[in-house]
């Protein structure tokens, strides 16, 4: 057995028993040679692993700030009830186990579990009961499963769409041993097709680099990993569009020179699986994939799915490597890029699902059809997921330089007030910016929106946020791993009730260390939002702090620090 | 190897291309404080301390390789406050007693603590409860301690090259555990070696901590400071009158009372340019005037600490946090990461000195009531000074009560600071 294998190996121990034993860890640890304690290492990064039984129907149910928000309480209180199990504890019923998890990426159908990985979608306390009786007599969880598709609530017009338009297997590779791999690149660089996965980095750009490489393999890889609460634009076109996706990797093997391309799939999407199977075995059969695939001479490019195992960070780009390698998904150090050091030691790139996409796309149709639409800097469309408090959630695939305003309208947002751009990590908005277009040059949005009306608790987001982070972080920098510890105990103290403007101020200056000093993007943005709600909803923060300049007193709450001895005297 | 050159702050550097960046300052006589780096280990990058501007861009300064023309930034004001920042975040993550800790004196963490002057943790403590973990065969592995640099996992192999320590779980859970298997089969040699690359006193060596101090206590060497005469101030200052001083101890153990004391005949001197109102040294109860300087030592535990606190913000100008107790908790505070029902319990219902149901937890209208933990007081009051140390050392007290009444200059010697 290979290192890489080892998601693999786990992921069969995990399925066939139900956790992974000290016997298997041993087993495992003896083949690799390593020391048990690596294993070990490995399995309680990654949260669907388990180390103890459970039962035969492993029940996580999506804690995200939209399931909050739209009942969380109430469906975990009523898996709780019908089930006799308690959440996050082992060993309780021969039939059941419940977890928390976080954002599975079914936004705008909550609440949301997963079953043994196969979805339902809003969940009430009804539906719960329902559900669990038919567990008990046996009904399997694929026949309980929902239909998950995203309702596609909006494609531009015929001339202007770019995703959401006829398919057919092979469009993009039509005469591709005609066309030099500078071709590609020029068409993407015409367009300048910027990365789709949070931090729009120049394709084109990526692409050349490991062209130019001179390390002996190269390695293609699709990051379908998914994790930014609140964003599930990526599972729709795996849903819709799973061939664009692998026409985009076969055009940037084409163009690099790469012979083997990983799809990462969080496992929070298993149910998809088939999918790209399926997918990927009609373009060998098509000989799009494979030994001189695209009648190409010596092109030989080969493409297989991985199942992640539950770890948000995996989706940064190297500690996906690392996770694909067979290791902890810690994050590299930015000593080397994956172009130079990637996979193995190969040159690898990592793109985007809807990067992929996109590429082929433009390939398709040509850099000109493209360029007829967009903005100045920002060209063809983009897709944007879209949920929280509206009317019609779902996907929208937007013209770049669309206003946020005629989002709102088309998803006929309710009373539109606290508004979260690119998932906790990005940005939040308020009314101010309801008439920015979302382009480059004005509102870079990721691809998520989640709208939240008047009546929500900024307080309440900003915890669900932090705790995700705290929960998320590999562990490895002091600043991340502490820092997101001490925003949630500010958010504590907020919540009592005793902060100052001066706890505000400290929160900024936090945040911003945090920012400063960690290694990768997820400590680097997961202050973000907090920080800037502080300047974006001054008024909510207003009410809830006592303002004061330089020599603020302090307060202290008495009543909070003697409840447990008052309760402990009252029992005795 | 080709020669380059570099700059750091504005200085020009010069230095093998490629070599580390901490290395590479160091032979420019730069210092650039690390925890994780380790001579010839690869970059860890874990503990960030070394943070650095990198072209403007903040960056790990041990993930760095020097090339030419490349423009360093270490010693900014921000730098070196977010370096500062870094170890505050490892003292509240971890439970830091320096004054019952093996190590203290000898360990890398509480030094850079003195190096960058951290005077009291900004942050709250976060109080969790660790393991302390004994049932390895050579080592005694104390959580609270563990920073999670790594050091000890990319370094001690056995012979046969298997890891002994690795990380386990993640974010806020993530734990450095050990391979029992692996440990067992260290030689008494790999154990001592893994104690010494350990930055804190998180990895011991059993039998041999306890029986005999180890280590020279390095960082702890040098004259303690001089005594400085008390009573020559500048008297433009003194109102008139003499200043008047105002002690307390809360939830301490009156170690920093006979710090106080401990000038000696100092005292004289001192009695000369102040008085004593409000304190365990006059016997005085109650404030009737205002004073210009309260001194607290002890946090708070219960609630008549929180009433006394507060009265001596009310009647002091300035008010000093004296002693680690005062500044984050201190030793009561060990109670901190137990719930207070678990505490009161084994103190007062289920200890082996109690007679069942003979005994309750004290609790009469006329006791204060104990809170759910220890504060520190600056949680509880606004704290305009605070004065490490356990206790501080008595010169350095009243060099800074001289400093802030007489506004005057003063520095701190490096072996006056202390944290135990
Ligand atoms: C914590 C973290 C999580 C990330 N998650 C994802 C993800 O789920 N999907 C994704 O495509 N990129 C994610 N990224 C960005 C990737 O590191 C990388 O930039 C991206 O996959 C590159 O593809 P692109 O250039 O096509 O955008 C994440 C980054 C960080 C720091
Ligand atoms: S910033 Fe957080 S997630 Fe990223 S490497 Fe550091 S600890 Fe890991
Ligand atoms: S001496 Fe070092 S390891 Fe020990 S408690 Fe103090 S800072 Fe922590
Ligand atoms: S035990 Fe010591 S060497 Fe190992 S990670 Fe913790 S602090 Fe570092």
């Amino acid at each position: 057995m290979q290192r890489t294998d080892l998601l693999n190996r786990l992921w069969e121990f995990q399925n066939k028993f139900g956790f992974i034993s000290d016997i298997a860890v041993a087993e495992i640890a003896q083949e690799l040679k390593v020391s048990k304690i690596e294993i070990e290492g490995v399995i309680s990064f990654y949260h669907f692993f388990h180390r103890q039984p459970t039962g035969k129907y492993i029940i996580y149910l999506n804690n995200s700030i939209v399931s909050e928000f739209k009942g969380f309480q109430e469906v975990k209180a009523a898996f709780e009830f019908e089930t006799g199990c308690t959440f996050g504890k082992y060993g309780q019923s021969q039939l059941f186990s419940l977890f928390e998890t976080s954002c599975i990426g079914l936004s705008d159908q909550e609440c949301t579990a997963l079953i043994n990985f196969y979805p339902v979608t809003h969940l009430s306390t009804d539906k719960v009961r329902t559900i669990v009786n038919q567990l008990k007599i046996g009904i399997s969880p694929n026949i309980i499963a929902n239909n998950v598709a995203s309702l596609v609530q909006h494609i531009p017009p015929q001339n202007k769409s770019v995703f959401f338009k006829n398919y057919s297997i092979g469009n993009s590779l039509k005469n591709l041993k005609n066309k030099s791999p500078q071709f590609i690149l020029d068409e993407l660089k015409k367009v300048e097709l910027a990365g789709k996965g949070g931090a729009f980095f120049p394709t084109a750009q990526k692409w050349e680099i490991s062209k130019n490489a001179t390390n002996a393999e190269k390695v293609v890889i699709c990051n379908a990993d998914e994790g930014e609460p609140g964003t599930f634009k990526d599972k729709t076109i795996i849903e819709n569009l799973p061939g664009l996706i692998i026409e985009g990797m076969i055009l940037a093997a084409y163009v690099t020179g790469a012979t083997t391309g990983f799809i990462y799939l969080r496992a929070e999407y298993k149910y998809l699986q088939s999918k790209l199977e399926n997918a990927i075995i009609d373009f060998y059969q098509h000989n799009l994939l494979g030994v001189n695939c695209c009648e190409i001479k010596h092109f030989n490019f080969d493409l297989q799915l991985q199942i992640g195992a539950g770890a948000y960070v995996c989706g940064a780009e190297t500690a996906l490597i690392e996770s694909l390698e067979g290791y902890r998904g810690e994050p590299r150090l930015r000593v080397q890029y994956p172009t130079e050091n990637g996979y193995l030691g190969s040159s690898t790139i990592v793109n985007n699902v809807e990067t992929f996409a996109k590429a082929s796309r433009i390939i398709e149709f040509g850099s000109d059809y493209i360029l007829s639409i967009g903005t100045e800097k920002s060209k063809g469309t983009k897709i944007i997921c879209i949920s929280g408090d509206v009317a019609k959630p779902g996907i929208y695939e937007i013209e770049w330089g669309t206003t946020l305003r005629e989002l709102l309208r088309l998803s006929q947002a309710t009373a539109p007030y606290f508004i979260q751009s690119s998932g906790p990590s990005g940005d939040c908005l308020n009314e101010s910016d309801f008439d920015r277009k979302i382009c480059k040059e004005d509102l870079l949005c990721g691809g998520s929106l989640m709208i939240f009306n008047r009546t929500r608790s900024i307080l309440q987001i900003l915890e669900n946020y932090i705790k995700f982070f705290l929960d998320e972080s590999c562990g490895s920098c002091t600043s991340c791993r502490v820092g997101n510890q001490i925003l949630l105990a500010k958010i504590e103290k907020l919540k009592k009730g005793i902060c100052t403007t001066q706890d505000l101020n400290e929160i900024i200056e936090w945040g911003t260390i945090m920012k400063k000093t960690s290694r990768c993007g997820l400590g680097q943005f997961s202050s973000n939002t907090f920080i800037q709600s502080i300047s974006k909803f001054e008024n909510y923060f207003n009410v809830i702090v006592t303002s004061c300049t330089d020599n603020c007193n302090v307060e202290f709450d008495m009543e909070n620090a003697v409840f447990d001895y008052d309760q402990l005297i009252k029992k005795t | 190897m080709q020669n380059i050159s570099f700059y750091i702050d504005g200085r020009l550097c010069t230095a093998d291309k490629g070599l580390n960046l901490i290395e590479a300052a160091k032979r420019n006589g730069i210092f650039i404080p690390t925890l994780c780096h380790f001579k010839h280990l690869n970059p860890l990058g874990s503990c960030r301390v070394c943070s650095v501007n990198l072209n403007g861009n903040g960056i790990a300064g041990c993930t760095v390789f020097v090339e030419e023309g490349m423009n360093i930034e270490v010693n900014t004001p921000e730098l070196l406050d977010n370096r500062k920042a870094i170890l505050e975040m490892m003292f509240v993550e971890g439970n830091h007693f320096c004054p019952s800790c093996e190590k203290s004196g000898d360990c890398q963490m509480q030094n850079l603590g003195y190096e960058t002057g951290i005077r009291y943790t900004r942050f709250p403590h976060l109080f969790v409860d660790r393991l302390v973990d004994a049932r390895p065969e050579r080592i005694v592995v104390n959580q609270n301690r563990c920073i999670k640099c790594k050091r000890c996992i990319e370094e001690i192999v056995t012979n046969d090259g298997y890891k002994v320590f690795n990380f386990t779980n993640k974010g806020k859970k993530t734990t450095v555990s050990i391979d029992y298997e692996q440990e067992a089969k260290l030689t008494a040699a790999q154990a001592e070696y893994a104690m010494q690359i350990c930055p804190t006193g998180s990895i011991l060596v059993k039998g041999k901590t306890f029986s005999k101090p180890f280590g020279n206590r390095i960082f702890d060497q040098g004259a303690e400071g001089k005594t400085v005469p008390f009573n020559k101030v500048n008297m433009n200052i003194t109102k008139g009158r003499k200043m008047r001083i105002a002690t307390t101890s809360l939830a301490g153990c009156f170690g920093c009372h006979m710090s106080l004391l401990d000038i000696d005949l100092g005292i004289l001197d001192i009695i000369e340019v102040v008085e004593f109102h409000k304190s365990p040294l006059t016997d005085i109860k109650k404030f009737t005037e205002r004073c210009d300087i309260g001194l607290v030592e002890g946090g708070c535990c219960n609630t008549d600490n929180i009433e006394v606190l507060r009265e001596f913000r009310k009647n002091c100008d300035v008010l000093v946090s004296v002693g680690e107790c005062a500044i984050w908790g201190g030793v009561p505070a060990i109670r901190n990461t137990i719930p207070l029902e678990e505490c009161l319990r084994e103190a007062y219902l289920d200890s082996l000195t109690s007679e069942g149901n003979a005994t309750v937890i004290p609790n009469h209208e006329d006791i204060p009531k104990i809170l759910n933990k220890v504060y520190s007081n600056h949680e509880v009051v606004k704290i305009d000074y605070h004065i490490p140390g356990c206790p501080p050392n008595a010169n350095h007290i009243w060099s800074v009560v001289k400093n802030i009444l007489f506004e005057e200059e003063y520095s701190i010697n490096y072996p006056e600071f202390k944290y135990d």
